[in-house]
C-alpha cells in the first residue's frame, strides 16, 4: 500500500484547521501590531459554544442539519469573547508599550481557560463532541473521514469570502487602509476603532469555524485544547509570513503537511531512525520554520516591510 | 513620615503574624499531647486538585476524606479521631516538595496520602523519609520509587523506608498485559505506541519486554505528544505495518482519540493500561468496542468490600466521581489507621506523644493487613502491595467487562 496519499490527506486536514485558526493571529498583528495570544482560547470557546448547541437541541435531530446552528452558536460565543477583550483588555491599552498588550494576551488566555474550567459543566475533562456516523470515502487512495469533510469544504469557502470581503468592499479596504497607516488612515475618515473590533470579530469566527471542525474529527474538546492549537496556527501564522491572510492558510497547511510527513517518513531515512516519527513531528515542523525564516525573514507569502513602531 | 508610617505597620504585621502563629503552634501540641478524651490524628493528602487532572485529584481525596469519616463513625481506634488535610500538587514536584514540608512542619501528621504522578512522589520521597513520615501513594506506579533506579539489572534497593504504595508497579501491569494478549487473546503482532511521560514509556517498555521474551513480535513502535488529538499520521504508519493490535502506553485523554482515529482506518484494537481503564474513554471514543485495558484488583462487582466503598461515597454525598484510584486511595488511608491502631494498642490505649507517633506508626506499616476495597492489603521488604492481582477488561457494548483475573507472578 502506498500510504503517501493518506499522509498528505493528513497533513491537508491538519494544516486547513492551522490555516483557519491562523487568520486570526494574523489579521489582528495586521492591522494593531498585537499577538493575541488568547486567540487560542478563543477557538476553544468556539468549541464549547457549538456544543452548547447541539446539547440544547432534541435528541434524534439529524447533526447534518444542527451543523449550521452549531457554527452560528460556536461563532456568536467567540466572537463576543473576542470583542469583549479587545474592548475591555486591548483598547486601554492600544498606546501603552508594546509590551503590555501582549502580556495582558498571556493573562487574558489563562484566564479564559480556568473560567471554562471552572464554569462550564463537566469541563474539568475532555467532553465528548458530536461526530459524522459512517464510512470513511476514498479520494484518490486517501481514506477521507466524514468529518474531515467539513474541514475541507469550509476551509476554502471561508477563505474566497474572506478574500472578496477584504478586496471588494468597503470595510475591507478600509481594514488594508488601517493595516498600511492607522493614523493616515484615521485622517481619511476611516473609523479604525471599528475597523479593529472588525478585524478580532472576523478572527474569532473563523477560530470557531475551526473548532466545529477540531471536534468533528476528533469527537472530544478539552478547555486546554486552544494552547497546543493556538501555538501552531500561530506559527503558521509567521510561516505565511505573518499579516497576510493567504500566507496565514499556506503556511498552516505547509505544517500540517510537514508534520504528517515528518511522522511518516523521517525514520525510514537512513540514520535517523531515532529522530523520526510522532515525537519529533514537532521539532521537523520546527526545524522547516527556522529554515524558512532564514531565506525568507517575511515569510512565505510575506512583503518586506519597514518596521513602524 | 512615610517611612515610619511604614515601619510601623510592618511592625504590627509581624507582631500579628508572630502572634498567630504562636495561637496555632500552641493549639497544635494541645491536639497532640492531650492525654485524656479524644485525641485528633491528621493523615494529610496530596493529590492535584486543580488543573487537568484534578479529576483523578479530587477522588483521591474525597477517598481519603471518606476512610477518615468511616475509622470516627465505626470507632475503629478508640480515643482517636482522624482528620484528613488535603494539600494541592497542580501534578507539579516542586509543589509537591513544598507540601511534603508543611506534612512534616504540622506535628499532628502522622501519615501522608498521595500523590497521584510518580514525578511529584520522586519529589516528596526524600523530606518525608528524612522525617519519618509514612507515606502512601494509591496510583504511583513507577518501579524505581519502591526498588531503586537499578531494579531492571536485578538489583533491587529500596531507597526510602517510608515509602509505600497500594498500586502495583508498571513492571507487572505491562507483563501481565503482555500475557493477556499473547495467550488469551492469541494476537501475535503488535505495535508500539507511547506518549514519552514516565507511566506511560515504563509500561510500554515492560510490555514490550514480556510479549518478545513470550515469543510475540513489535512491528513497529512510535512515540506520541500527551497533548495531541490528531493521530492520523501514526495509524496511517500502524495500517502499513500489518499490526493485529496497538498497544498504548498513556492514558486515557489521547488514548481514546487514538483509538478512534485507528479504527477509522483499520479493524484492531488498542490496548493499554490503568490510565485508560475509565469509563471517559468510552464516552470519548465511539469505536471503543473490542479494546482491552489491564486494571489493579479484581473487578468491583465481585468484591464485598467494594460494594460498600461505592455504596458509602454516594452516601457521602460527594460532588466528583471517586475515578480510578478512589478505591486504592480508600485502602492507602486506611492502611495508616490500621497502623495508628497498631500504635495505639502497643502504647496502652494512647497514641505516644511527640516525633514518637510518627516513628511508632511507620514501624507498625509492616504489621499492617487487612482486607480493603481492592482486595486483600499488605506490603513486602520494598513497601509495594502484596496484591497483585490484575483484571483484563474489554470494551463491549459501550462498557469495560472483565475477562480475566489473575495474580501475577513473575
Amino acid at each position: 500500500m502506498n500510504e503517501l496519499p493518506q499522509q498528505l490527506a493528513n497533513g491537508l486536514i491538519l494544516g486547513a484547521m492551522y490555516g483557519l485558526i491562523a487568520i486570526g493571529y494574523t489579521m489582528v498583528y495586521g492591522i494593531i501590531q498585537l499577538i493575541n495570544f488568547a486567540h487560542g482560547e478563543i477557538f476553544m470557546i468556539g468549541g464549547f459554544g457549538a456544543l452548547t448547541v447541539y446539547l440544547w437541541m432534541p435528541a434524534g435531530v439529524s447533526l447534518l442539519a444542527i451543523i449550521p446552528l452549531m457554527i452560528i452558536g460556536g461563532v456568536i460565543c467567540s466572537v463576543a469573547v473576542s470583542t469583549a477583550a479587545e474592548r475591555f483588555a486591548y483598547r486601554p491599552l492600544r498606546t501603552a508599550p508594546r509590551l503590555a498588550p501582549l502580556i495582558t494576551a498571556i493573562g487574558l488566555s489563562l484566564a479564559l481557560q480556568q473560567a471554562i474550567w471552572k464554569w462550564y459543566p463537566d469541563a474539568k475533562k475532555d467532553r465528548s463532541f458530536p461526530q459524522f456516523k459512517g464510512e470513511a470515502i476514498d479520494i484518490f487512495g486517501a481514506h477521507i473521514q466524514r468529518g474531515d469533510l467539513f474541514v475541507l469544504i469550509t476551509a476554502p469557502i471561508c477563505m474566497l469570502a474572506l478574500g472578496l470581503f477584504v478586496s471588494k468592499t468597503r470595510s475591507g479596504r478600509g481594514m488594508q487602509a488601517t493595516s498600511q497607516d492607522p493614523d493616515t488612515a484615521k485622517l481619511m475618515g476611516i473609523n479604525t476603532d471599528r475597523i479593529i473590533v472588525m478585524a478580532f470579530a472576523i478572527g474569532a469566527a473563523f477560530a470557531a469555524v475551526a473548532a466545529v471542525a477540531y471536534g468533528l474529527k476528533n469527537g472530544q474538546i478539552g478547555f486546554k485544547m486552544g494552547f497546543i492549537m493556538g501555538l501552531k496556527a500561530f506559527t503558521a501564522a509567521v510561516l505565511g509570513g505573518i499579516g497576510n491572510i493567504y500566507g496565514a492558510m499556506l503556511g498552516g497547511v505547509v505544517l500540517g503537511i510537514a508534520e504528517s510527513l515528518a511522522t511518516g517518513y523521517m525514520s525510514n531515512v537512513p540514520g535517523m531512525d531515532l529522530f523520526g516519527g510522532g515525537a519529533w513531528k514537532d521539532v521537523w515542523a520546527f526545524v522547516l520554520l527556522i529554515i524558512v525564516l532564514l531565506l525568507r525573514p517575511q515569510g512565505l507569502l510575506g512583503e518586506r516591510v519597514a518596521d513602524r513602531a | 513620615m512615610r517611612h515610619r508610617s511604614l515601619l510601623i505597620l510592618t511592625t504590627v504585621l509581624t507582631t500579628g503574624a508572630l502572634t498567630l502563629t504562636a495561637c496555632g503552634s500552641r493549639d497544635d501540641s494541645k491536639k497532640g499531647g492531650d492525654s485524656g478524651g479524644t485525641q485528633t490524628v491528621v493523615i494529610g493528602v496530596d493529590a492535584p486538585i486543580t488543573g487537568d487532572l484534578s479529576a483523578l485529584g479530587l477522588g483521591i481525596k474525597n477517598s481519603a476524606d471518606l476512610a477518615a469519616k468511616t475509622a470516627n463513625k465505626e470507632n475503629t481506634v478508640p480515643g482517636i479521631k482522624f482528620e484528613v488535610k488535603p494539600l494541592d500538587d497542580q501534578a507539579q514536584p516542586s509543589v509537591g516538595q513544598q507540601n511534603a514540608q508543611k506534612f512534616i512542619d504540622d506535628d499532628t501528621v502522622v501519615g501522608v496520602v498521595g500523590p497521584l504522578n510518580s514525578g511529584v512522589s520522586q519529589s516528596m520521597q526524600k523530606p518525608l523519609n528524612d522525617a519519618g513520615l509514612t507515606q502512601i501513594s494509591p496510583a504511583n506506579t513507577g518501579t524505581e520509587l519502591t526498588q531503586g533506579e537499578n531494579w531492571k539489572t536485578g538489583d533491587k534497593k529500596r531507597p526510602f523506608k517510608t515509602y509505600f504504595r497500594t498500586a502495583t508497579t508498571d513492571q507487572i501491569q505491562g507483563a501481565f498485559a503482555a500475557k493477556y494478549l499473547y495467550n488469551n487473546a492469541k494476537i501475535k503482532q503488535v505495535y508500539l505506541i507511547d506518549d514519552q511521560k514516565p507511566y506511560g514509556a515504563g509500561l510500554a517498555a515492560s510490555f514490550k519486554n514480556t510479549f518478545t521474551t513470550l515469543g510475540g513480535k513489535i512491528v513497529g513502535s512510535d512515540h506520541v505528544n500527551p497533548d495531541d488529538r490528531d493521530f492520523n499520521a501514526v495509524v496511517t504508519k500502524v495500517k502499513k505495518s500489518g499490526a493485529k493490535a496497538v498497544y498504548y502506553g498513556g492514558e486515557y485523554p489521547a488514548g481514546a482519540p487514538l483509538s478512534q482515529q485507528l479504527k477509522d482506518s483499520v479493524q484492531i484494537p488498542l490496548m493499554g493500561g490503568d490510565g485508560m481503564y475509565s469509563a471517559d474513554f468510552i464516552k470519548l471514543n465511539k469505536k471503543a468496542q473490542g479494546d482491552i485495558a489491564t486494571s489493579v484488583g479484581k473487578p468491583v462487582e465481585e468484591l464485598d468490600s467494594a460494594k460498600k466503598f461505592i455504596a458509602d461515597y454516594k452516601t457521602a454525598g460527594y460532588k466528583d466521581a471517586y475515578e480510578a484510584y478512589g478505591g486504592g486511595t480508600y485502602d492507602a488511608t486506611w492502611s495508616i489507621i490500621e497502623a495508628v491502631k497498631i500504635a495505639v494498642a502497643d502504647n496502652g490505649g494512647k497514641l505516644p506523644s511527640g516525633d514518637d507517633a510518627r516513628t511508632k506508626v511507620l514501624a507498625a506499616m509492616a504489621k499492617v493487613k487487612f482486607d480493603g476495597v481492592t482486595g486483600p492489603v499488605s506490603f513486602d521488604e520494598y513497601g509495594d502491595t502484596t496484591n497483585t492481582m490484575m483484571t483484563a477488561y474489554q470494551v463491549d457494548g459501550g462498557k469495560w467487562t472483565s475477562k480475566l483475573s489473575e495474580a501475577y507472578k513473575p
